[in-house]
């Protein structure tokens, strides 16, 4: 069972730089089309300083943190045994290319549920920018199979 | 864009977006820009050695797919909340098929906030995702 104890811990935060050849190939490998998520005068026309990330892609920025695996480790979580059970985004503010963000995780809970056959671990991040501006916050919950 | 928002009624159906099925290579696309590297998705030594018959698609993948319903729906920039939760796997050669219903339409914090249903299948018309949007309009 995972120790429970270690709800409300903060796992390491870190930053990162949005850039537009990442964007492109994101845009590429979810066949997204609309110019305004690869060029930045088509994002320009559309009203954001430059291109945009798409709605799902902080999750993405998240993986990049220097300890990818710091839960998985904390927790003692085989990454076989994971699922991703549930993803939520919550946005204050456009990230464009350009921006510097910052990722705070923390462990918001652990259950489980079947008698233990599954455990869930919830992931909460706030993610600010260079202006220390907060723009979206993000939950996880991921699902570790033990049966 | 802005139109179908603004004129949103509880009821209306968002375009619906179909993928071609997903393929090996689309994991091995996903996996490299996404930067979710999770061997489960794309090394079939791996996911056999982990119980599973094959590799299957990262969920945020399908996620990914929702999005573009809903950026090719409303501009992004209103949208508000995303929220999801995946019901079973997805396998290769899924055709993933993306639908949005408007649930809600309503005041909220000074802006109209228009709710979406979200709900994305297989080609069987097995549920992979569920989940949930909000856009914003202000008044």
């Amino acid at each position: 069972m995972i120790d429970t104890r270690f709800i409300g811990t903060e796992l390491p935060s870190f930053s990162v730089d949005v850039e537009a050849g990442r964007l492109r190939f994101f845009a590429k490998a979810t066949g997204n089309a609309d110019p305004i998520y690869v060029d930045r005068e088509a994002a320009r026309a559309a009203g954001y300083s430059d291109i945009p990330i798409p709605p799902t892609f902080l999750f993405c920025l998240e993986m990049e943190s220097p300890q990818p695996s710091a839960m998985r480790e904390l927790l003692n979580i085989d990454i076989g045994k994971v699922l991703h059970g549930e993803q939520q985004f919550i946005y204050h503010r456009p990230v464009c290319v350009g921006d510097r963000i910052t990722f705070a995780p923390r462990i918001s809970d652990i259950y489980a549920k079947k008698g233990g056959a599954l455990e869930f671990v919830v992931r909460q991040t706030r993610v600010t920018n260079q202006h220390d501006q907060l723009v979206a916050e993000l939950n996880c919950v991921t699902v570790v199979r033990n049966s | 864009m802005t139109a179908s928002l603004s004129q949103a009624r509880v009821g209306d159906a968002l375009p619906v977006l179909t993928t071609t099925p997903i393929s090996r290579l689309d994991l091995a696309l996903y996996c490299g820009a996404s930067g979710d590297h999770n061997p489960i998705h794309v090394d079939l030594d791996f996911a056999r050695a982990a119980g599973q018959d094959d590799v299957f698609a990262h969920g945020m993948l399908s996620m990914a797919y929702l999005g573009r319903l809903l950026t090719g729906w409303a501009p992004q920039h209103q949208l508000r909340r995303f929220d999801v939760r995946f019901v079973s796997i997805t396998h290769i050669g899924d055709a993933i098929s993306c639908q949005g219903e408007v649930t809600a339409v309503e005041q909220v914090d000074g802006e109209t906030r228009v709710r979406v249903a979200l709900t994305s299948a297989n080609q069987h018309g097995d549920i992979k995702l569920k989940g949930e949007a909000e856009f914003g309009l202000p008044n």
